[in-house]
């Protein structure tokens, strides 16, 4: 199963980054059901960290609660232009995927 | 953790606003609910859908193994930006009207060798159709912030218009409704949805330029026929057929309608 | 001279319009034909109209006569309740005016249809999740009473509205087989029973 692209987009202003990320996933809880009636397995990310340059800045625990294709914005202190953001999430499914942006 | 705080926000607004009042309440509500909506707008996942899309249209697919780039939305091959603003639009080489959907099965067709029934037969955001809405998503995302800008001048539009019109006020099926049922009225809701007055060039505008749109409720993007589709299972009518004349018509009929509103797509819907 | 010109233009123009209004409507009648197929419980055949449909499917409602014709045929259709009982269970009758589902090309069955009320009507003092298509029926017993009039004309209101306003956007529960008599006893009761939420705070 291949995992599909993060959109991830940075700014920086008076000091503080601004990071907005739309991650694609299903995140299925595992409490529907097809048109069957069979339950549909669960898949959700429960880890999602991100760094700047390489340093954490972001570490997250994720469950069913959140929904599809999940938007998540988030601030930090410092951060200049051109420095990498990279986000990473894992499931329980055991898939991952990292993407990275630099910060406008 | 900062998790759409936002949206919890505006979801907690929601309910607070929702328990224990009457009425006078309902404008609290609805506020309530353009609150949350707002908050969505910030983060569209039709931006996933898109860049999918993206991908697709410069992908070689199919028996002729090309790609879309070379496809005329109606400003020339390869031109997707503004394209949809102005669809539906008379297609001299097809010498029909032709919607964003139906225009791309003949790109798919004529440049991919793709046989368009695979689309029209796919089950919604199923195979072919799954991949159509991602290059609805790309293609309607190009035109975000213009104006609808529809060019009745050719006689098959006008005859089209007159279609969708009478179409737009066929009352049918057990319950005996059309899209006026619904749709023919100033400030009317079904439960807590506002309806658009579709008769009206504001109300057009308002529904016409935000679909298609990515609905939040159940995590799809829906393509303008995957709309209208819909609407006519609510009225309890027979199934409309993917990219049927019917559709084409009503198409024409809203976005001629709507002509100089703002195109806010790809929407994002609760 | 002029006068009579005039008129002969008129003369020539009115058929050529007349004839061009009935080629739309052949194209139109053609296009819904061709673009409309059966899938599940809703077959094709409920894009054709029945006449008053048809006569309902302008911009503006048709003239006096014609509501009135339309009425008086919708009255005959509506069957009063064989038994003489009006009134079912309320809080089945609720559930009722709740559901909002059936009959669409996905559901299963063409039966155990919901009466989608609030979809168009604020009806209860709690509910506040309700549509403004139709009038509010909030504490409808209430303030009409229960005299056999008015439970006679609420039920053939619910029956069949087209009999009391022959181009109603509100469907025809009994006569077009949505609802069962039973079904419709409970929507009574919702509506009439003093202990009902539509009544009671």
């Amino acid at each position: 199963m291949s995992t599909k692209p993060m959109r991830i987009r940075a700014s920086v202003k008076d000091g503080v980054t601004e990071v907005k990320a739309l991650i694609a996933h299903e995140m299925e809880t595992g409490q529907r059901k097809d048109a069957n009636g069979a339950v549909i397995p669960a898949w959700f990310i429960t880890e999602l960290t991100a760094t700047h340059n390489g340093k954490p800045v972001l570490v997250s625990e994720f469950g069913t609660a959140v929904s599809k294709n999940p938007y998540l914005a988030f601030r930090f202190k410092g951060g200049a232009a051109g420095d990498k953001i990279a986000i990473s999430w894992k499931d329980n499914k055991g898939e991952s995927r990292t993407d990275e942006a630099a910060i406008a | 953790m900062v998790i759409r705080q936002k949206y919890l926000v505006a979801a907690l607004a929601v309910g607070l606003a929702g328990a224990p009042l009457l009425a006078a309440a309902s404008d609290d509500l609805l506020e309530g609910i353009n609150a949350y909506r707002e908050a969505l707008a910030d983060g569209n996942p039709s931006e996933l859908v898109a860049a999918e899309g993206e991908e697709l249209w410069k992908t070689p697919r199919g028996p002729k193994n090309a790609s879309l780039e070379k496809c005329d939305l109606g400003l020339g091959p390869g031109v997707v930006k503004g394209a949809s603003a102005q669809l539906p639009r008379f297609f001299k080489d097809t010498g029909k009207v032709q919607d964003l959907e139906t225009r791309l099965m003949t790109c798919m067709e004529t440049l991919q060798g793709l046989d368009p029934k695979a689309v029209v037969n796919a089950g919604w955001l199923k195979g072919e159709k799954e991949k159509m809405a991602a290059l609805v998503a790309y293609v309607v995302t190009e035109s975000n912030g213009q104006k609808i800008k529809v060019d009745m001048r050719h006689p098959e539009m006008k005859k089209m218009y007159d279609l969708g019109k009478l179409a737009f006020y066929h009352r049918a099926g057990p319950m005996d409704f059309s899209c006026a049922t619904c749709h023919g009225d100033q400030g009317k809701r079904i439960r807590m949805q506002e309806l658009p007055d579709l008769r009206t060039q504001e109300g057009a505008a308002a529904g016409w330029g935000s679909w298609p749109a990515y609905r939040v409720s159940n995590g799809q993007f829906w393509t303008m026929q995957h709309r209208l589709n819909d609407c006519y299972r609510q009225q309890r009518t027979a199934e409309p057929i993917y990219g049927s004349d019917v559709t084409i018509a009503l198409s024409v009929y809203l976005a001629a309608t709507a002509n100089g509103g703002k195109v806010m797509t790809p929407g994002i819907k609760r | 001279m002029k006068k009579i010109s005039t008129l002969a233009v008129l003369l020539l123009a009115l058929p050529g319009a007349w004839a061009d209004q009935g080629d739309t409507y052949a194209e139109f009648k053609a296009m819904m034909d061709r673009s409309f197929k059966t899938t599940g419980i809703a077959p094709k055949h409920r894009m054709y109209q029945l006449d008053f449909q048809k006569e309902c499917s302008q911009e503006k409602q048709p003239p006096k006569a014609v509501m009135d014709r339309i009425e008086a045929e919708q009255m005959k259709t509506i069957r009063y309740p064989a038994d003489g009982k009006y009134f079912g269970d309320w809080k089945e009758g609720e559930k009722i005016a709740v559901s909002g589902r059936g009959l669409t090309w996905t559901d299963k069955t063409p039966y155990n249809n919901g009466g989608g009320c609030y979809n168009c009507h604020q009806m209860s003092h709690h509910e506040v999740s309700y549509g403004t298509i139709g009038p509010s029926l909030l504490e409808y017993g209430k303030v009409r009473g229960n005299s056999d009039d008015i439970v006679k004309y609420t039920w053939g209101k619910i029956y069949n509205a087209k009999a009391y306003n022959a181009c109603s956007n509100m469907p025809r529960n009994g006569d077009a087989e949505i609802l069962t008599e039973q079904q419709i006893k409970h929507l009574m009761a919702f509506l009439f029973d003093p202990n009902s939420p539509v009544n009671k705070k």
